[in-house]
This record gives structure tokens, sequence and C-alpha cells, in this order.
């Protein structure tokens, strides 16, 4: 039975977010550029962070992978997991990392928490975005548990679901199939990454892979003189030259 | 070629009085802010101490600077492209206690308490958690080689000396101590950029300031570690790493730096070198044990026409030109080659150059240890047999019987090559002898003369060095050529358009993200 709850949840909901979450990266990235940061506390707290940045964070981009495979390439997924070894390889695999990533959260939350120096640059935002994390990881690594081979239903339920999203003809019928638990987790998705570009979070759209390309040195000049001072040209004719 | 211009200073060591004005001058306009409080982009340490940060020479600790590499090449000691697999959890980030904890007192307290038995307090508390602390360490406690045991004896530098030699520094009639005042280098080579996964960091072109884009910064905290000057600092608070800035729209209007304006000790020089830009890489990977001439042979003449049609050809201005060639800079480091660099075989190539200082050196205690003491009649005071040694019997005698082992100074100034700090002390020394003649009269002519020519020194170069080093004005020691006016407004206003074009980057208020 589709009731107006499930709309709101699985049509309102995602493409609010996706709104909010475009707009609003859009904004941070270009308006307040100086208050995006990865806002790091090593400086402050460098032991406990070791452990639980790390483990946190390698945790966290296997299991996003994991999932962003079974929403991209489900069939692909699929015809790799018909094999039972692989299938259970994979699964194993993935909640280690779930683990791992739920281990990291919980010492970073404790650190927060406990560590003076760490609560004087704690803000309501990173509780707010640790607890859903929090949240979220937990249901996951739950439903892990009780719905088996979680890997084989996503691709084959939850990504048709997905994709009619954004297809816009959004079709409920698998996602009010299943059970409640895992549509918690689906909730739980869309509000993190409504709430994402006002929280930390967003520093993970600056990740820095574009140093693997550049030179190590950079010199910037504000003006290429010559140009400046070729009284043929008009005076204000500049332009910066990046080397 | 590829001539570029840069500022450039000259710390002169031999005059540096230790009165920290120029970190006052720089903290009360640049560093006076949340989560900047422990920042001292300027500070001042004692020789031998381990300095602020805690032995930040020593990079096995923080892996800072280049080293070679393969091949002939360098390459980023702890950090690099490599290295960002480390983004998570830096090793070689030092911390806050690296540092010291920033702390202010309860001065309310002593005005505001109720009238009681014993006298109110003013209890030191934390800036950062504002909690009461104990504290352990500040940016200068090794002040004047105060806790000798826990500061000067575990100088990194000291590892070049041998145990007999360390120890003899440290005898009470031998110790001797040098001030060393610290600002970023504004290296040629900076390990702070080439370590910036943002790209956040860059040398300005024009006069080849260093700089950090504040709207850029993602706090990846890798150039805090890779300098090998610890010269880049973590704001805690906003997230963003900052250094110093050469006080950069001083010098764009022809101003000098406020460190360098306010220095007491009028130690401080600036002025433009030129420099050939093509051959940086080449330098920096150079032999170790040439290091410092490498290094001194990247600036060049400005005198020279070759060099002044080159300059003109990349775009150099004449206002520029004309400065480099007045530059007390170049005078020092290449003219009469007093000045070194610090830590050369960080191979960062920083345009900061130290003159050496000579007293602690010469500084030997005359040989009058066998009189007892005796009262001055006149003065009540007990007459110190232990004085600076002044005799000139034997001509740089005290040099080679120095009590401040060269081999020290050395390991600060000349990647351990003695004989440079040498060739530069008999220098500093020769132009004394020769103003002593001049003026006490007790030194004969031919002597002074000799003492020159000894260090490869004219007359009139001695008179120059004499000139520059004790009667100096400030448009002497401060050569700066100004930003064209039109160009200096705009390039405020085109802070925050372009790209990381001058300046921090930003317009916006500085505050904390969420
Ligand atoms: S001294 Fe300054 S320019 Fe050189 S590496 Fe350090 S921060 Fe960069
Ligand atoms: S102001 Fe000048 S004399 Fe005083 S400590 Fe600084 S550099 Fe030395």
């Amino acid at each position: 039975m589709m009731t107006s709850l499930h709309s709101f949840l699985f049509i309102a909901l995602p493409y609010l977010t996706m709104g909010v979450f475009l707009v609003g990266t859009f904004y941070r990235y270009k308006v307040q550029s100086f208050k995006v940061s990865s806002l790091s506390s090593q400086f402050l707290e460098n032991e406990k962070l070791f452990w639980g940045s790390t483990a946190f964070h390698v945790g966290m981009m296997a299991v996003l992978c994991l999932h962003l495979i079974a929403f991209l390439f489900p069939r692909t997924l699929l015809a790799w997991n018909s094999y039972p070894i692989r299938l259970i390889l994979l699964e194993v695999t993935g909640f280690v990392f779930a683990l791992s990533f739920l281990a990291g959260l919980i010492l970073l939350f404790v650190r927060r928490i406990y560590v003076p120096r760490i609560r004087v640059v704690t803000q309501w935002t990173d509780l707010l975005i640790e607890v859903l994390l929090l949240f979220q990881i937990t249901l996951g690594c739950v439903i892990a548990v009780l719905y088996r081979w979680g890997s084989s239903w996503f691709a084959s339920d939850l990504s048709p679901y997905l994709w009619s999203l954004v297809r816009l003809n959004p079709d409920l019928q698998t996602i009010i199939a299943m059970p409640e638990i895992v549509q918690a987790h689906v909730v739980g998705a869309f509000l993190i990454l409504l709430v994402f570009p006002f929280t930390r979070l967003i520093h993970s759209l600056v990740a820095p892979l574009h140093y693997l390309w550049r030179p190590y040195q950079q010199v910037i000049w504000l003006w290429d003189r010559k140009r400046v001072r070729d009284t043929r040209k008009k005076w204000s004719e500049h332009l910066p030259k990046n080397t | 070629m590829d001539i570029r211009s840069q500022i450039s200073m000259v710390f002169h060591l031999d005059k540096c009085i230790g009165c920290h004005t120029c970190s006052i001058a720089c903290k009360n306009i640049w560093t006076d802010r949340k989560g900047a409080e422990y920042m001292w982009w300027n500070n001042v340490e004692t020789k031998p101490g381990t300095g602020y940060p805690t032995k930040w020479e020593d990079q096995d600790i923080y892996k800072g600077g280049w080293k070679p590499a393969k091949n002939g090449a360098i390459k980023l000691r702890g950090a690099g492209k490599r290295q960002l697999l480390n983004i998570f959890s830096n090793p070689n980030l030092p911390t806050i206690d690296d540092y010291y904890e920033p702390f202010t007192y309860k001065y309310l307290d002593l005005i505001e308490s109720p009238e009681g038995e014993v006298q109110p307090t003013a209890r030191p508390v934390s800036l950062i958690t504002g909690k009461p602390i104990d504290i352990k360490m500040g940016p200068n406690w090794d002040d004047d080689l105060s806790g000798t045991p826990d500061f000067a004896r575990q100088d990194s530098n000291l590892k070049a000396l041998s145990p007999a030699q360390s120890q003899a520094m440290f005898q009470l009639e031998k110790m001797a101590l040098y001030y060393l005042p610290r600002i970023c280098n504004h290296c040629l080579n900076p390990a702070c950029v080439a370590s910036c996964p943002s790209g956040a960091i860059y040398k300005r072109g024009e006069d080849g300031i260093v700089l950090i884009n504040q709207d850029v910064c993602r706090a990846w905290r890798m150039c805090v570690g890779a300098c090998p000057y610890k010269k880049s600092y973590y704001n805690w608070n906003t997230g963003k790493s900052e250094k110093c800035i050469l006080c950069y729209p001083r010098v764009e209007a022809g101003l000098a730096p406020a460190c360098m304006h306010s220095c007491v000790g009028r130690i401080r020089y600036l002025g433009v070198v030129l420099y050939d830009a093509e051959k940086i890489l080449q330098t920096a990977s150079g032999e170790e044990q040439n290091l410092v001439d490498t290094h001194l042979d990247i600036i060049v003449d400005p005198n020279s026409p070759e060099i002044i049609r080159a300059a003109k050809s990349n775009g150099i201005a004449d206002s520029t030109l004309r400065a480099a060639q007045n530059s007390p800079a170049y005078k020092f480091v290449k003219q009469w080659r007093l000045a070194l660099p610090l830590h050369p075989e960080f191979r960062t190539l920083p345009m900061l150059f130290y003159v050496p200082p000579l007293l602690p050196v010469m500084a030997s205690v005359a040989a009058k240890d066998n009189d007892p003491k005796s009262l001055n009649p006149i003065a009540k005071i007990w007459d110190d047999t232990r004085v600076y040694d002044t005799s000139m019997d034997k001509v740089f005698g005290t040099i080679d019987e120095a009590r401040f082992p060269l081999k020290y100074l050395a390991s600060l100034f000349s990647a351990g090559d003695e004989a440079q700090v040498k060739i530069r002390l008999k220098k500093l020394m020769a132009v004394r002898i020769y103003r002593r003649h001049l003026t006490v009269g007790d030194i004969q002519a031919n002597q002074a003369t000799q003492a020159l020519d000894e260090v490869g020194l004219t007359a009139k170069d001695a008179d120059a060095i004499y000139y520059l080093t004790s009667l100096a004005q400030f448009d002497d020691r401060f050569v700066i050529p100004a930003s064209h006016r039109e160009q200096a407004l705009e390039m405020l206003e085109f802070t925050g358009d372009v790209k990381g074009c001058t300046g921090f980057g930003t317009k916006e208020h500085p505050g904390r993200g969420p």
C-alpha cells in the first residue's frame, strides 16, 4: 500500500535533497569558500585521531564505493554475485569495512566529547552529522546481518527505484515492499545528503586529487607585465599568467 | 635565462640584541586572533637551543624539506604525491604541544576578588580551552640559555660535534650564545608550495613572496610538516594554514615589513635580488658540499648589461632594476659574500640570509685565569678576569681558537662546511681590524691592509661594509621598489576575483565554517 508518507519520504524528500545539495554546495563553494575546510583537529589531538580518522575514512570510502557500484552497475554486480563464493567474499569484505567505518566513527565521537581541546572546536553541525552517520551505519550493519546478501537485493530491487528517481519517473513499487529498517536506511541517506553542504562533510568534495597531476611548484603572476607595459595597447589589458 | 626578481632579506646576527620587538610588532599586526595565538611568524631563538617549535631543525622528527633522491633528483622528505595517503592523519605534523599551549592570565581576578586573608592572584588559563593550566612551555623559554639542560643541550646542531666538543661548549667559562631571529624565508624552491595538495600556496611572480590563498586552503596540513623551518602554521580555529606574508601590503606600498621597521638592533636589511629561475631545480639538487656556492650562484649581477637586458625582456620594471642595483641584500650576500643561508641542506633555497655572529666566536677568555680576583678600589666591584680577548697580537687568532666551535655554526649556516663560515668571520674581523686602525690607532696600517688582503677586501669595501653595518639609515637598509601605484590598487581590488592572484585571496569575513 502506498501512503502519503511514502510519497513524501521516497519522492518529495529525495528531490528536495538533490535541490538543496546542489544549490547548497554551489553556494558554499562559490560564496563561502573561506569556510570550506576539512577543519582538521589533528593539531590539537593526534593519537586518537590517527586510529579514529584512518579507520573511519578507509571504511567509509570502501562502503561508499560498494554502494555506488550497486547503484551504477547493478547488472555487473549481479553477474559477479552469481557464484556463491564471490558473493560471500564481497559481503564479508563489505562488512569488515563497515565495521571499521563504525569503529572509527565511535572513536572520533568519543574523542569529540571527552577531549577538552576538541570540545572547544566542536560545533552543533559536527554533532548532528556524527549522530546521523552513527544511526546510518548501525542500521546498515544490522541490515547486513538480518537481511543477508544485500549486495544482490540492492542491485536488483533498490537500484531500479533509485534509477526511477533519476529518470524523473519515480516508481515506488520495490521500495515500499522492503522491510522498514531498509526504508529507514534509505531515508537516512537522503537526510545525510540534505545536510551535507552545511556540515564539514563538504570537504570530501574538495578532495585534492588534482595534486597528483600538477607540477610541484606554483608561481602566480598577477600581471603579464610585458602586456601591461605595452603602450600600444590599452593599459588595462592584462591576464594573470599562471605557471 | 629567465630572470625574475625576489625580495630578499639579510639579518646581521652580531647586531641582534634579542629584544623580541620584531616578534611583538608582527604579533600585534597579524596573529593577534583566535587560533593564531600560538603563532609567531617572526620568532627569536637563543642558540644553542631547541627553538620554536621544539627541535624544528631535526628533520628526523618532522621530515621537512627536500632530500636527494635517485639519479641526482630531489624529493620532498615527508610530503609529496605519494604521501597523499597520509591525508587522514599526517604523521609529520607537529601538534600544539610541540609549540606551546597559548595562555593568558585572569587579570580581572586581581581587581574583582572579594577582600580576604590572602592576596588575589592572576591564574594562568589556556587560550584554547579557557581552563586553568600549568604553563609548561612558551615560545621563547630557552631565552638567554635559561633551562640549559632542557633546551640548549638538546640543540639538534650538536649532533655535528663530537661529545667532547659539545661538552666543552657548556663549560661555564666557555658558554656563549647568540640570537637567531627567524621569519619565513620566502624560498625559491619552497617545500610548503610543493607539498600543498590543494594548490593553495604559491609564490608571487612579481616579488617572490610566498602566500597561502585562504580561500583554497582546506586544512590538509601538509605544508606545516613540509616546511623545514616550521614557518607555516595551522590555525586550529579557522581550519586554514597561515604563514608570514612579508607584510606584502606594506611592501607593495614601498614600506618595510613591520618586524624590520621596528627592529631595535637595526639588524635587518631588505632588498631586491635578481635570480635565474631556470636554474632553480639544478641548484636545489646540487651536491651537498657545494650547496652554499651554488645557492649564491643563482643570484645574478644586476649591473651586468646582459642581465639587465634579460630582466627587461622579462617585464621587470626599471624601478625594480634600480632597487636591485642598490640592494643591501645583494651587497651582503653576493658582492661581499658576508651572509649565508640558514640550513641550506634543506634545499628549499631560502632567500633570507644571515651574517654569522662574530662576537660569541671571538669572545675567548683572556688568559688571566690564574690571577686572583681583585677588588677594584674605586668601583668597589670585583674585577672580572674573564674578559673578551681584544688583543690583536695574532690577526685572526681568536677565530682559529674560537670558543664556539665553527662546526656548530657550519651546521647551521653552511651544511657543515666550516670554510664557508670561517672566511665570513675573517672578513668581519678584518673590517674591525681596519676600523680599529683608523679610529683607535693601535694597529699599524700595514697590519690592517694585510688583514684586508688576506680576505680579499679593499679599503673601499671595508668602508662600505662598515657604513652599512653601523651607520646605515633607513633608506639604505630597506630598498624596496613600490608597486606602481595604479597597479598596487588593483592588486588589492582583484584579490578576490581571480583565483589566487595576490594576497590572501579572500574577501570573506574569516570565520570557522561548519
Ligand atoms: S620558509 Fe617559507 S617559503 Fe620556505 S618552505 Fe617554509 S613556509 Fe615555505
Ligand atoms: S627586534 Fe631586531 S634586535 Fe630585537 S630581537 Fe628582533 S631582530 Fe633582534
